[in-house]
């Protein structure tokens, strides 16, 4: 997400039109700040169990929770990245979006139900299930945080250089300044609210993310008289590709390489969704598995909604505002869209300006909700899997595993704050891309293995997480991602050798390899009645918490 | 005896699942009506997974080496490409629905029959 965004020095500032409407972003975003730390304040009073601050005590309905999913899974990577990545490339900014809803496919049919019945408050819950607990628990523990990190960082990074951008703030303090806010508030509604306040605060914020966007397109739209085809023709003759614009291959059909990489990508992105443990825990904060189908469909509505509107955003910064101005701001289009909210209310009218300011206090919202429930993620899986169940064998009462879980929220936040402060002119995008080819690498295929595999073994399922895990950190770390690029995060080094940004294509295949090879080469026997247990309550409900 | 951690306490206030013993789990797995349930998950669930990814990959391979097939117009700017993409979230959207249509017809009667069974012998047991 904050893809080149510090190369815009020029940015929104420079056109002036930021700083003068400085006063009214920041009174809305103080205004989201006030009213979610409120809710938080008020779940907070009503966090007692263990089963409350993990699962918001399971009293959600399907709708309260398809919204949060909707609101921990858009991103501002999905809001401004997809919105700007049309409207630079086109056709291709699509492709992301495509790989994206159809991943949640894999949740619904495979994964929702089945980890709703199994588990309690973590993916090692299940995981871990038939297997010797503590060195399956340390393994998903490790894989939760590693994975949640990896999205964290990007998001603390990017929301320094976004929300500088947007509020027209130049110099390193402000930034630093910036991550460190955010990083207080992640820590303040987690510590707090727990997954009950958190629940709230996604809520609120995929509310206000669909309502901008709503406006967003229908202005877009009337512009055009509703006629599509003259929209995408604007699209196409302003942005001077012509019809190759709304065509596949300006970003990702350069080369034979950038084609693989392309497949590589679309791999992690529709099966890594399935394995990323900030999504799965939302399982839990519903009662039955019912309630987690319909959660799950109620996300593909909403988010489905919300990507085929990313195609009028983004199509209509082309038309509306042009790439010249938009590349002029950022490089990586990451402000198409607050550009476009400011064109269509018009640049020099108070319409224009306050649907500036309100595309702008959705981004930052965004911001602090996903950043927030990546924190729970993985202060949950610290204090059950690796607390709990590995440091104290299971022998930790409610009251001191929740103890744990805050103290860990403050760790992870402190931590994240530090790594975040330094990385702000690092180009981190690359991690949430990362973040998805591990969770596919390592979680997916021992989930699915746990789930359906009767021959599945402890040895299979540290085989599968260790080498998924390892295989994709490795293959980024020697990729075009990390050094040899002008894009790359350290500019000024080249070590790589591996030629694709993204691991997928080799360390999923692998993952699963190792799963299967682990299980059999093993002399260990798999569990017979713990499979039974979990096949007949992932299946039934029985027993379900 | 896999386990070197004794299970979590179960405290959670207002809700006390129902604990079957595992002789009883492997009763109940080897079962003709919970084989009828996993036949009915599992034959609607894994084809469909199959295809919706080998339809999704479809998508992704005619992107990258059928340029001129997806660039191809249908009704005026609109071209094969755009339509192949919304078809992609068509199928999305049909897919979901048939799965929650299916699971409710299908799954929840067997399911729940099988819990509700397991839990009272639990209870009427000890």
């Amino acid at each position: 997400m904050s893809d080149t965004l510090q190369l815009a020095a020029t940015s929104l500032a420079a056109q002036s039109a930021t700083t003068e409407h400085r006063p009214l972003i920041i009174t809305l975003f103080a205004a989201f700040v006030v009213a979610t730390l409120f809710i938080t304040i008020w779940a907070g009073r009503q966090t007692r169990s263990a089963a409350d601050f993990y699962a918001g005590g399971r009293q959600f309905t399907g709708f309260q929770n398809g919204l949060a999913i909707s609101g921990d899974y858009m991103s501002a990577a999905s809001f401004l990245g997809i919105a700007g990545a049309i409207a630079l490339f086109g056709y291709d900014g699509f492709l992301y979006s495509i790989g994206f809803l159809v991943a949640w496919l894999v949740a619904l049919l495979l994964v929702a139900e089945p980890l709703r019945n199994s588990g309690r408050f973590t993916m090692g819950d299940v995981l871990a299930y038939r297997m010797r607990q503590r060195p399956v628990r340390t393994a998903a523990g490790t894989s939760t945080i590693v994975v949640s990190i990896f999205y964290l960082l990007a998001q603390m990074a990017g929301a320094g250089v976004l929300v500088s951008l947007l509020l027209g703030i130049t110099h390193d303090g402000g930034k630093v300044l910036i991550v460190a806010l955010v990083g207080v508030l992640m820590i303040l509604y987690v510590t707090i609210g727990g997954m009950k306040g958190t629940t709230w605060v996604q809520m609120v914020k995929a509310v206000l993310l669909i309502a901008g966007t709503l406006l967003i397109t229908f202005l877009v739209l009337l512009k055009f008289n509703f006629n599509i085809s003259d929209l995408l023709g604007t699209a196409a003759e302003k942005s001077g590709h012509g019809a190759a614009f709304l065509e596949p291959g300006l970003k990702y059909g350069a080369t034979g390489t950038s084609k693989l990489d392309f497949i590589s990508l679309g791999i992690a992105l529709v099966l890594g969704t399935a394995g990323l443990p900030h999504i799965l825990i939302r399982f839990y904060t519903v009662p039955t598995s019912q309630a987690a189908r319909k959660s799950v469909n109620w996300a593909i509505g909403i988010i489905g909604g919300f990507y085929l509107m990313t195609i009028a955003l983004g199509f209509g910064a082309a038309a509306i505002v042009g790439s010249t101005e938009i590349v002029e701001s950022n490089k990586a289009g990451n402000t198409a869209a607050p550009l476009l909210a400011l064109h269509i209310g018009g640049t020099d009218s108070a319409g224009g300006a306050i649907l500036l300011a309100v595309i702008s206090a959705v981004a930052f919202a965004t911001i602090l909700a996903v950043v927030a429930g990546l924190t729970l993620a993985s202060s949950s899986s610290f204090a059950h899997d690796i607390y709990a169940n590995v440091i104290r064998r299971g022998q930790a009462t409610e009251k001191e595993e929740v103890r744990a879980a805050r103290w860990a929220t403050v760790a992870i936040g402190v931590v994240s704050i530090g790594l975040g402060a330094l990385a702000r002119d690092l180009n981190v995008a690359g991690l949430v891309a990362l973040a998805f080819a591990v969770a596919a690498s390592a979680n997916l295929p021992t989930i699915l293995y746990s789930l359906f595999w009767k021959r599945f073994t402890t040895q299979g399922a540290l085989w599968s997480i260790y080498g998924g895990l390892t295989s994709s950190v490795v293959l980024v770390l020697f990729s075009p991602v990390v050094s040899g690029k002008p894009t790359s995060m350290f500019k000024g080094m080249d070590f790589y050798w591996f030629p694709l940004e993204n691991p997928g294509i080799v360390s999923i295949p692998l993952g699963f390899l190792l799963g299967w090879l682990g299980s059999l080469l093993g002399k260990e026997e798999p569990d017979k009645g713990k499979y039974a247990e979990l096949e007949v309550k992932s299946l039934t409900g029985t027993g379900a918490h | 005896m896999a386990t070197d951690a004794a299970p979590p306490p179960h405290g959670e206030p207002g809700h006390d699942p129902a604990h079957p013993t595992t002789e009883e789990f492997i009763e109940v797995q080897e079962s003709a009506e919970f084989g009828e349930l996993r036949h009915s998950y599992r034959s609607f669930a894994f084809p469909l997974t199959v295809a919706f990814i080998a339809w999704y990959l479809l998508y992704v391979l005619l992107s990258n080496y059928a340029g001129d097939f997806m660039g191809t117009k249908v009704y005026g700017n609109i071209n094969v490409a755009l339509v192949f993409g919304l078809a992609q979230f068509a199928t999305t959207f049909l897919i979901a629905w048939l799965y929650a249509r299916h699971a409710a017809a299908r799954l929840d009667p067997k399911a729940e029959a099988i819990k509700t069974r397991m839990e009272s012998r639990t209870e009427a047991g000890g």
